[in-house]
């Protein structure tokens, strides 16, 4: 096996045991990532040098004989929604293109703070607003397991770089599905955690109440890892939970003997693709079969979780949104002959037409003659939602569901479609409006060779159940030692 | 749900986007998907029910009333599109 | 036909906190343009804004003064707008729960209490600054941009300009005794725009009103008032009507006009801050800020005319600033006599400062200085005239009254022998005034007193010269 094809937590073995060191490791990835790259476009910007120096220095501390951290020398790489000091931070947007901030956000920070090399920026939506990565200003990425489909989106370049190893591990983001659907289309694992557990701090925000940042790995351990870097207290977001850090390996080996499983019913039903269904409850059965209690759930208000979901992000985008007006930062248009027109025309120019879409929607949803019908008609079926699923989890420990209906879809397939591109995030959004935990692992193929992601979802803070449950069901099953075949344009396996 | 033409173009003038008259035809197209949704939601008995505003719920999130800024103004600049004299520049504003 | 004016008012006072509403950046005034900025106040993609929990204690502070109830469980709200100066453009403020309610402020105009109810207090961001370059372009500063605000608003209950003028001097005498702010009117601390209809006397239904915005000083509200109902009344005298707008007040030119910019219907699409958590003020919390109010204006006022048996007049000019009534009353503990104090701080001290241009009263002496110089004035030692040098001098250096009265020679001239011989002199050379005088003209008598207190430099007692000179007429 490659070390590129390694997951964090056997590298990290392989450094104390000095049977590697992290400047291999971070140049075997690079060399990945520098052939794949020519297929995948999984990079906006890729800052090797900087992650050489990193793994350098872990190098150094590790010959003096020093303790180093479970991520430490492990090279990884950020969604490009992620704002990092010096480095140009573009959102996928023409908008952006030149903006580099000169603060890192507060993951990015945690990051630097365990030492794990920074390859580089992510593609993604434009904004993070889509489900394909195929609304980026730059590029579209493609899926590593078959290059003429999505990788899923909006953190389509995070989970298709982990998936092919042109990163060990990555971080994204996830408002309404954008962690959980791609880690599902490229055969990973991805965790959207509570809100409120990762700070938001210095991720553009494209809908407050409901984004949060995640890590993507390779296997259920290495996210364990990345979550126990990335979560915790910051003064600096008045959305961050004040309690204390926990150590989610912990939870990793406790099994789920006992554990109360209920399938929500409603994410099961009309519109999933039969293999999708097959592989959601051949796991189910695993779980079951690990000493897991079986049930059903519903979540009745599941169905109007998209409209309201669509509805409530594009107001908090067109406000969120708003700031990018030309003035102090990003994109200004060359054309103008007054105040107004420079603004108008920079936004018209700048942002691509989902972000507009999304804006123009959102600022009619919360406009004076809407907002009664609109906005507050959907802030209150959000809080029908979130009691369905309390009342849900009041009889289970955790609930399942498929991540996706579908595995992954074709380029092109849905993009010139809203409403169908929407429908991606049928699965996922629910959890966001909920406000509560959930995790995508692989759990199947289908007969194109796409993976299928299963779906866990969780009390709020309750990430180590999900853990629990997910590691039991990965080792027990080995989809997670897949990886995927990426074959260049003659064909040829790379 | 009809949107007309009127109300798309006010729409896009509010969100401070330009939008020629081509575009407006497809905004429209575009609002009625949200006008849609709305109406799904219209099937949902929310009766006594209160809005959800945020993503969790807090209180009192507040910071102390101290300096803490260490930013230079070259920084703070050096992303605009105009500067001059420590000030960002705009087209001239008319009252 | 006549016509009354109802005026409504919406105050905005700059919070005297050192940091900004949502980010550690300071809020000093007059810094190099975008020196107090950060990635926050400058809506750099990614940040967030975390309440200035002083702002909030300010507010209710505030609020408490006024006569408000506090708001228990509120929620900060988006108003959504584009401008330059407004760099998240947004503004966060509150719509649905104002953190006070409700309040009034008591006001004496002529001899009776006016009550002025207010509707609200609510928190929210200062924006930045525009400045035309000469180069062609605006420049945008956002220095201000983020400074926390309390927005007072009023019931319409104002019903003149003059009263308008008496409510505000309230407002800021309360914002200044309680120290939430800094009410330096010239620095924009302290703003206002006035909602103002007029209809005819009797009338119950309100009029359709116009907002007027850009006023920054008193005199300038006064005048603003004056020219918008004088105008709508001619509107309406000529069979016109008014328009609903929001005009701009012109100080230079005294008139006001409708703002281009917002002829635009506004939509400002409020929504509650998602990035911001709610505020829950607890009776524990309103007890302590409670505890920390100083007496207010009012009271104080009332004290004064009860304690010191100054006029309720001098009593309310006085405790209208808060400066010159603690210099009042340090003063009297120094040993002033109250009333002479009174006459000096509301007569030359403040002609002084106003000429200096000192809108925010600092006086440069002691109170003791006061006090010294009421007694030597009362004791004798120097004339009045002499009190208003040796005042003079209090204001350039930094010696006491004592000492100026000795180093200037300004001490009076009470020797009898001395006076006696100037005034036959006086006589002597103005036989004209001495004939005028025995003819029963009372200004002769001034006119002889003038020309012996100037032949003594201004040194000579006063009632004394009177007295003798009086004699002296008398006895030719
Ligand atoms: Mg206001
Ligand atoms: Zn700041």
């Amino acid at each position: 096996m490659n070390l590129y094809d390694k997951t964090a937590h056997e590298l990290h073995d392989m450094l104390i045991n000095k049977q590697v060191t992290s400047v291999e490791i971070t140049k075997s990835v690079i060399e990945r990532a520098d052939k794949t790259e020519q297929i995948l476009n999984c990079y906006l910007e890729r800052t090797n040098e900087d992650a050489l120096k990193t793994a350098k220095k872990v190098d150094e501390k590790i010959a003096k004989g020093k303790n180093i951290s479970p991520l430490e020398g492990l090279p990884c790489a950020i969604k490009d929604n992620i704002c990092t000091d010096g480095v140009k931070t573009t959102c996928a947007s023409k908008m952006l293109e030149n903006f580099v901030p000169f603060y890192d956000a507060y993951v990015v920070s945690k990051i630097k703070d365990e030492n794990s090399p920074i390859l580089g920026k992510l593609n993604m939506d434009e904004f993070a607003m889509g489900s394909s990565t195929e609304n980026s200003y730059f590029k579209t990425t493609k899926n590593p397991y078959n290059t003429a489909c999505s990788p899923g989106g909006s953190s389509g370049g995070s989970a298709a770089a982990v998936s092919a190893g042109s990163a060990v591990f990555s971080l994204g983001s996830d408002s309404g599905g954008s962690l959980r659907q791609p880690a599902s289309f490229c055969g990973i694992v991805g965790i959207k955690p509570t809100y409120g557990l990762v700070s938001r701090f210095g991720c553009v925000g494209f809908a407050s109440s409901l984004d949060q940042i995640g890590p993507l790995t390779k296997d259920v351990r290495d996210g364990a890892l990345a979550l126990n870097a990335i979560a915790g207290y910051d003064a600096n977001d008045s959305t961050s939970a004040n309690m204390e850090k926990a150590d989610y390996t912990a939870a990793l080996t406790k099994g789920v003997a006992g554990m109360k499983i209920a399938v929500i019913s409603d994410y099961m039903q009309e519109g999933i693709n039969e293999q999708v269904k097959k592989a959601v409850l051949a796991a189910v059965e695993v779980l079951s079969s690990l000493g897991a209690e079986l049930s059903e759930c519903a979540i009745p208000s599941a169905k109007y979780a998209l409209a309201a979901y669509h509805i409530i992000s594009a107001a908090e985008v067109s406000s969120n949104l708003a700031r990018f007006d030309g003035v102090r930062y990003g994109y200004r248009s060359g054309s103008y002959n007054d105040i107004t027109e420079m603004l108008e025309n920079t936004r018209a120019e700048g942002f691509g037409d989902e972000v507009k879409r999304r804006i123009i929607a959102g600022t009619f949803a919360l406009s004076a003659k809407n907002f009664k019908n609109y906005f507050e008609k959907a802030q209150k079926v959000r809080t029908v939602i979130r009691n369905d699923f309390d009342k849900a989890l009041g009889q289970a420990d955790i609930l399942i569901a498929p991540t996706s209906m579908t595995t992954a879809f074709a380029l092109g397939e849905k993009n010139d479609n809203p409403t169908k591109m929407h429908e991606s995030d049928f699965c996922t959004c629910g959890v966001n409006m909920a406000g509560l935990p959930a995790l995508s692992l692989p759990c199947g193929f289908d007969k194109d060779g796409l993976p299928i992601g299963l779906q866990i979802i969780g009390k709020a803070f309750d990430e180590s159940k999900l853990l629990t449950a997910a590691y039991a069901f990965e080792q027990s099953a080995d989809f997670h030692k897949m990886r995927a075949i990426i074959k260049n344009e003659a064909g040829e396996d790379i | 749900m009809k949107i007309t033409a009127k109300e798309a173009e006010h729409a896009a003038k509010l969100a401070h986007i330009k939008i020629d008259s081509k575009q407006s035809e497809k905004l429209i197209c575009e609002l009625e998907v949200i006008a849609r949704y709305a109406d799904m939601l219209k099937d949902v008995d929310t009766s006594g029910v209160e809005p959800t505003f945020h993503g969790i719920v807090l209180q009192n999130v507040l910071r102390k009333d101290v300096v803490t800024n260490n930013y230079n103004r070259d920084d703070l600049l050096k992303n605009a599109p105009d500067s001059h004299d420590g000030c960002f520049v705009v087209p001239t504003v008319v009252e | 036909m006549k016509y009354e004016t109802v005026i409504g008012l919406e105050i905005h006072s700059e919070l005297a906190t050192a940091t900004k509403m949502y980010c550690g950046c300071a809020t000093s005034f007059g810094s190099e343009p975008n020196t107090n900025c950060c990635p926050i106040c400058l809506a750099m993609p990614g940040t967030l804004p975390v309440l200035n929990k002083t702002a909030v204690e300010y507010a209710i502070k505030a609020g408490l003064a006024m006569n408000c109830e506090i708001t228990r469980w509120g929620k900060q709200d988006r108003k959504n707008y584009f401008y330059p100066d407004l760099p998240k453009a947004y503004q966060i403020s509150q719509l649905e729960t104002p953190i006070c309610v409700g309040g009034h402020i008591d006001v004496a105009v002529d001899d009776s209490i006016k009550r002025i109810r207010l509707n609200r207090i609510h928190i929210e961001e200062d924006a930045g600054k525009l400045s035309h370059d000469t180069g062609g372009g605006t420049l945008v500063d956002c220095n201000r941009g983020g400074t926390p605000l309390i927005e007072i608003v009023t019931e319409p209950d104002i019903s003149s300009a003059d009263e308008a003028k008496l409510f505000l001097e309230s407002v800021k005498a309360i914002l200044e005794y309680t120290e939430v702010s800094g009410c330096k009117m010239e620095q924009g601390q302290l703003r206002c725009d006035v909602n103002i209809s007029v209809r005819k006397a009797g009338e119950t239904k309100l009029g359709t009103r116009t907002e007027m915005k850009n006023i920054n000083s008193f005199r300038a509200a006064v005048r603003a008032i004056e020219f918008e109902s004088r105008r709508q009344i001619e509107e309406l005298e000529y069979g016109g009507q008014i328009v609903q707008e929001t005009r701009r007040w012109d100080d230079a030119k005294g008139e006001s006009m409708p703002m281009r910019s917002k002829e635009e219907a506004q939509d400002y699409r409020y929504f509650t801050d998602p990035d911001l958590m709610f505020i829950s003020v607890d009776e524990d919390t309103i007890q302590n800020i409670q505890k920390t109010l100083p007496e207010l204006p009012n009271a104080r006022k009332a004290r004064y005319i009860e304690e010191y048996g100054i006029s309720p007049y001098d009593a309310g000019q006085i405790t209208n600033s808060k400066p010159l009534a603690d210099f009042f009353e340090s003063s009297i503990k120094c040993g002033a006599d109250a009333k002479a104090a009174c006459n000096w701080i509301l007569g030359d001290i403040s002609r002084i400062l106003n000429e200096k241009g000192a809108e925010h009263f600092e006086i440069p002496f002691l109170p003791e200085h006061l006090a010294e110089l009421t007694q030597l004035i009362e004791d004798g030692t120097i004339s009045n005239t002499a009190g208003k040098t040796v005042l003079a001098h209090l204001f350039e250096t930094p010696k006491s009254p004592k000492d100026i009265v000795s180093e200037k020679g300004l001490v009076q001239i009470s020797d009898e022998g001395m006076l006696k011989k100037i005034i036959a002199e006086i006589i002597a050379s103005n036989p004209k005034s001495v004939e005028d005088y025995k003819a029963g003209k009372g200004k002769a008598m001034g006119f002889l007193v003038g020309q012996a207190m100037k032949a003594t430099k201004g040194k000579g007692n006063p009632q004394l010269i009177n007295k003798l000179l009086k004699d002296e007429l008398d006895s030719i």
